[in-house]
């Protein structure tokens, strides 16, 4: 089995998994993200008017009302933009899973590929998504000053480096462990060290809010869930899909001595 | 009735560094700069001029969790 043959497997398993994150999406992410542009766009409007009746309160000439150009419009952004995105984020995340796979399968421990390609789906979903958006949240439009994308960028990146970085330590710490403690103590060893390292890196890691006043907690929730929806769907696809298919090319031998066991 | 679930199994090989290297490097780094096209381009950094691919793969960058406006 080589690296390319666990390559192009990974990442048709990715591309299942973008149609099924795609359709959920679709169906509860895009409402939300509607509702947060009606949101931006309320505000900007009684933004405009309170400047343009306050230049008109003290006699001046109303200031001229910006119109924002359309780049991309919103069908176009919430369809098949919305479809690419997702297809090259999963396409692409199951090409860098086919990787790390053909690094840590018998690297990592004793593991059937099957079980491999799940340990490592659950240990990816917790240390590449859920950790930095513990800190970090997703955000609808509106939410968010363009002139801090950088900071955020910066700030965002960096907590998802640290947290794989403390994930991949807390597995080597685990597999050291294993043959004095066994497999059950090693790895709550292994998951107190990932835990004690990233919630002080996320202490130390700078704050941020830039939720506006008002904005609905509700959409907010929508949004972070179908956010949260759409990684879970990727990583359990792929670390379930994946497994099994490669299960089968790489372990046929392992299957039939099991089978007569 | 064996479990093989998640139970360890005997003499898995791994594949030889030496073969995975090249495979690493070249897919990995597409696979990464696809993750960057839809995450940050024409975000924080850009690689094109322009607004267009910030645009397009807007909703998605929002809804995969990535910093956007
Ligand atoms: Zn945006």
């Amino acid at each position: 089995m080589t690296t390319g043959s666990l390559l192009w497997r990974g990442m048709i398993v990715g591309f299942v998994a973008a149609i099924l994150s795609f359709g959920l999406l679709k169906t509860v992410g895009e409402p939300a993200v509607d509702r947060a542009i009606a949101f931006e766009t309320a505000m900007d409007e009684a933004k405009a008017k309170a400047e343009h009746d306050a230049a008109v309160a003290k006699g001046e000439n109303p200031p001229a009302v910006e119109q924002e150009e359309e780049l991309v419009s919103r069908p176009v952004q919430g369809g098949i933009g919305l479809f690419t995105g997702v297809t090259v984020y999963n396409v692409a995340f199951g090409g860098l899973f086919a990787l790390a796979f053909a690094i840590l399968y018998g690297r990592m421990g004793d593991y059937s590929p099957r079980a491999s390609a799940a340990l490592i789906a659950i240990s990816g979903f917790i240390a590449v998504y859920v950790v930095p958006i513990l800190k970090y949240p997703a955000n609808p439009p509106s939410v968010g000053n363009p002139d801090t994308i950088g900071l955020r960028t910066a700030i965002y990146f960096g907590m998802l480096l640290l947290s794989l970085a403390s994930m991949i330590a807390a597995w080597n710490v685990r597999n050291r462990l294993v043959d004095q403690l066994g497999a059950w103590d090693a790895t709550l060893v292994g998951g107190a060290v990932y835990l004690v390292a990233v919630v002080a890196f996320a202490l130390a890691m700078p704050p941020l809010n830039e939720v506006p006043d008002g904005f609905p907690a509700v959409v907010l929730w929508q949004f972070r869930m179908a956010s949260l929806g759409a990684q879970a769907i990727m990583w359990t696809v792929l670390g379930l899909g994946f497994g099994v298919w490669v299960e089968r090319v790489l372990a046929p031998v392992k299957q039939g001595r099991l089978r007569t066991a | 009735m064996t479990n093989s679930y998640l139970a360890p199994t005997v003499g898995v090989t791994a594949i030889p560094l030496r073969e995975v290297l090249p495979w690493l490097i070249f897919a990995g780094l597409i696979c990464l700069l696809g993750v960057y096209f839809v995450g940050a381009e024409q975000g924080a950094t850009a690689i094109f001029k322009g607004m267009y691919i910030h645009e397009f793969v807007h909703d998605s960058r929002h809804l995969l969790g990535f910093p956007c406006h």
